[in-house]
């Protein structure tokens, strides 16, 4: 042995100089971050945009009840009833502007329906168009909803999944809905927290996907049993079914997900529908808690594949809870960001930004997690995103809630829910083992997080510096355009919480440019068409969606930021039914409406 | 987690039997591979090969230069690889870097730490619990499971208490699983909660490698039988207390805690002039 004092003290030196890596490491991130209070005209200045919250002052008084379960999961009910605050945005009145629906989760409580009055405040019609009291005890609660034409008559139709019995809602004209959910064909119960709206086959009518959370024989308020919880934390097969509603035309619909392909009962969480491909046909990506998310690529409309594995995107299980798309480098591909969990020293497990790699594409597309690389990773207990270009610098930024159970804020259940949830399948799945919660925290009371997109692939966090310091238990969020000024606002919908409008004030030297398409030999709503922007030698793909995010729809009108751009070269519009359209040089600052040529 | 294994007088003894002996250090390592392999290409174990192959490549390179430094040869890279393999699988982050610091700091820690020539913790052992101290916004320790089936968790177990076994280090585990499952019980009786709840975490991968291959390093375990017995039995009370205090990670800290506590005796014992008679 060669050792002697010095090479001991050297080696303990190194020694201590690994263990301080990571304190010099967090050090240094501390000192790039910006100071945390600076004032509004140098936010505004220096990031292009601030929010401020402004729900009261606009008129929006909504609070969200939590459901009540059989009183066999009493010792767990803010656990298992964590979920139900939705928000989804649509013009439902065709007035030109985006209108607010937000679910509610309360046995008897209501869901509201917001109009947009156009001078920056609103008001609660639901009660008034028949879209308020769909909570009745018996019937389930309400965790979500989504808008789309399916009858092609030009206004948004409403589907509201459910923990529950899932309805259809049609609109008459804007001034009031009918309940056609007998007629259309839909099951009598599914515990649902994803629907999205979509044309598969193109075929000019829209299809409707569901994803089944817990599976569709519990009754939650009159259980058999306690073991309805999932088999494992992260490999869970024993989750609701998935459905896909084949739009028959006549308000019908046949389910089809069986033969088109779509087989799985992992606990889906999130869903979303767009070609990632280049197929010209909507893939749908379903984000699963409990395990891997699952991409069904689209062949050709007569069948879907699923993928996951082959893609990367199947490959380490995680808490899947949101899926939202984005050409996040403006490179006319998406990428999908999926959220997860992440708790100090507990669980890490990162949110995912699935990236296509480069030189991959169609059947051989492969998908990288990029999360980490671009800065978009640790979230805590992640809920709903959405991508938008919210300083119009002409890159899509994220804006990303988070916060699961918020109680006692000095008393945590981590302990105890790691325990049970490290767990083999026989015990997880017993609601009867799990320790009781007796009022702690679960990743409560968390910091939002909005990330500004810097182009060059780095993103960065800025939220309470742009004015979102809520530390609600965030679910979904939802992007629109409310003022018609080119500046995205958002609704974020909170557990047990209210629901907040943060507007937003964007630099004025950024331009701006939307599009508000309506189809004709495609669905009317115009969802699954791509627009492409082309400026100063970028390009920024979007597409029209039928629902994205966690339980959330964002307007369905297309948003470009442009940066400092005094023009846009072409815009390229690609319908569902095939057929493409070009704008030379259309005018910024200003939305455009669009119809598909007939 | 365990370096090789205990050194025996050789006996003649069939292939067969060779390779499933005590004097074959790379049993646990094909085993721990095995086990690697498996659990990823079956369950997605992994965050991903190429953070585990960090950890493996830092521990090997690192168990190369400091051992040439140390010691003036290159030892068997056995130790090393099931260091850093542990870490691969033990460590939980979407970060790069803390897979590499963790091996780094698990093979330096085994040269730098040392009392009487001998070093007294466990290295992956000690770097995870390193790692979760300074650096928790970036790591967990492994949480999920073998799919959702209990068959993988059989043969792991069947398969890792025959290992165990074959290298004479099964009273070990066996002692820390009986104390471990008597003292769920306890904690049952004193919490109130479900006795299966305060099992759940044993039917995990992250305890079946703890305890086939942490808890079993004879380099960092102490020498008499009777001693092993004892000292697993006091990681699992030491565990009880952190448990008690929820400590998320407490098997880990409490072989942090009472491993080199035990060596220390060990050393301290050996180290006194044996007694003579008049």
């Amino acid at each position: 042995m060669r050792s002697n004092p010095l090479r001991q003290f050297v080696l303990i030196a190194f020694l201590a100089a690994q263990l301080a890596f990571p304190l010099v490491y967090k050090r240094l991130q501390a000192r790039a971050k910006e100071p945390m209070t600076v004032d509004p005209a140098t936010v505004l200045a220096r990031y292009g945009f601030r929010f401020q919250e402004s729900a009261k002052a606009a008129g929006i008084d909504f609070t969200h009840t939590a459901a009540t379960f059989d009183p066999k999961l009493s010792h767990i009910m803010p656990q298992v009833a964590s979920m139900g605050a939705a928000v989804s945005i649509v013009d439902f009145d065709r007035d030109g502007w985006p209108d607010i629906y937000v679910t509610n989760s309360g046995e008897g409580s209501h869901n509201a329906l917001y109009r947009n009055l156009g001078d920056g405040t609103f008001r609660d019609v639901a009660a008034e168009v028949g879209l308020a009291d769909v909570n009745l005890p018996g019937t389930g609660v309400s965790t979500g909803a989504v808008w789309g034409d399916y009858d092609n008559d030009g206004y948004e139709d409403v589907f509201i999944y459910k923990w529950g019995k899932p309805e259809l809602f049609h609109n008459d004209g804007g001034k009031h809905f009918t309940r056609v959910t007998d007629q259309a064909g839909l099951p009598k119960w599914v515990n649902a927290n994803s629907a999205i709206w979509f044309d598969y086959d193109h075929d000019g009518k829209l299809d409707l996907f569901l994803g089944g959370y817990y599976p569709e024989d519990i009754d939650l308020w009159h259980l058999n049993n306690t073991r309805m919880m999932p088999d494992s934390f992260e490999y869970a097969r024993n989750g609701g079914r998935k459905y896909l509603f084949h739009n028959l035309g006549g308000g019908r619909f046949e389910e089809v997900s069986a033969r088109m392909g779509i087989n799985s009962r992992r606990w889906a969480l999130a869903a979303v529908a767009a070609d990632l491909r280049g197929t010209g046909y909507p893939d749908l990506f379903v984000a699963n808690d409990y395990g891997v998310s699952e991409v069904y690529f689209n062949e050709g409309g007569k069948r879907f594949r699923e993928a996951g594995k082959e893609t990367g995107i199947g490959a380490a299980p995680k808490s899947g809870m949101n899926a939202a798309v984005g050409d996040v480098l403006n490179q006319g591909r998406f990428g999908v960001y999926v959220s997860n969990i992440s708790e100090e020293g507990v669980l890490v497990q990162g949110n995912n930004l699935w990236m296509p790699r480069a030189g991959t594409s169609g059947a051989n597309i492969q998908y990288d997690n990029m999360a980490t690389a671009m800065g978009v990773d640790l979230g805590g207990w992640s809920f709903g995103a959405q991508f938008g270009d919210l300083n119009n610098d002409g890159f899509l930024d994220l804006y990303a809630v988070n916060g699961n159970v918020s109680l006692d804020r000095n008393r945590s259940y981590w302990y105890d829910y790691s325990k049970v949830a490290g767990g083999n399948s026989a015990i997880i799945s017993d609601a009867a083992n799990w320790p009781p919660l007796d009022g702690r925290s679960l990743s409560g009371y968390q910091q939002k997080r909005v990330w500004i997109n810097d182009g060059a692939g780095q993103f960065k966090e800025v939220a309470q510096l742009v004015g979102v310091t809520d530390v609600y238990d965030g679910r979904s969020i939802a992007l629109a355009d409310f003022g018609n000024r080119g500046a995205l606002d958002a609704v974020v919908a909170n557990e047990r919480g209210p629901l907040l409008l943060y507007r937003n004030t964007v630099s004025p030297e950024n331009r701006w440019i939307e599009f508000e398409l309506e189809g004709r030999t495609s669905n009317r709503s115009a969802i699954g068409a791509q627009v492409k922007v082309l400026w100063n030698g970028q390009e920024q793909v979007q597409e029209v969606s039928g629902g994205s995010g966690f339980c959330a729809q964002n307007q369905r009108r297309l948003h470009f930021g442009l940066g400092k751009a005094s023009s846009v070269g072409k815009v390229e519009i690609r319908w569902p039914s095939g057929q493409t359209q070009t704008l030379a040089a259309p005018e910024l600052n200003r939305i455009h409406k669009v119809v598909e040529p007939s | 987690m365990s370096t090789g294994l205990a050194t025996v007088a050789p006996k003649p003894r069939s292939p067969l039997g060779r390779f499933f002996s005590a004097e074959n250090r790379y049993l646990s390592p094909l085993f721990i591979t095995l086990i690697l392999l498996v659990g990823n290409l079956s369950f997605g174990l992994l965050e991903s090969f190429s953070r585990t192959l960090l950890a493996i490549g830092t521990a090997l390179s690192l168990e190369i230069v400091l051992g040439r430094w140390f010691w003036g040869k290159i030892p068997n890279l056995a130790s090393g690889y099931i260091t850093g393999i542990s870490v691969g699988i033990l460590l939980r982050s979407p970060e790069f870097w803390p897979y590499g610091l963790c091996s780094a700091i698990a093979i330096t820690s085994k040269y730098a730490i040392r009392v009487r020539g001998r070093h007294i913790w466990n290295p992956s052992n000690f770097a995870i619990c390193a790692m979760l101290l300074v650096a928790p916004e970036f790591v967990a320790a492994l949480s999920i499971q073998w799919g959702n089936t209990v068959w993988p968790m059989v043969v792991i177990w069947v398969l890792g208490a025959f290992i165990v076994y074959r290298v004479q280090r099964f009273h070990i585990t066996a002692t820390y699983v009986a104390s471990f499952v008597a003292l769920a019980l306890l904690r049952t009786l004193i919490t109130g909660h479900p006795f299966l709840a305060e099992v759940a975490p044993i039917t995990g991968p992250m305890y079946q490698l703890f305890i086939f291959f942490m808890i079993t390093d004879p380099k960092t375990t102490v020498t008499p039988k009777w001693a092993q017995c004892l000292v697993a039995g006091l990681v699992a009370v030491a565990e009880l207390i952190l448990r008690l205090a929820h400590i998320v990670n407490a098997p880990f800290f409490a072989l942090t805690i009472v491993g080199p506590a035990a060596m220390l005796v060990e050393i301290w014992r050996s180290s006194r002039p044996a007694k003579t008679h008049a």
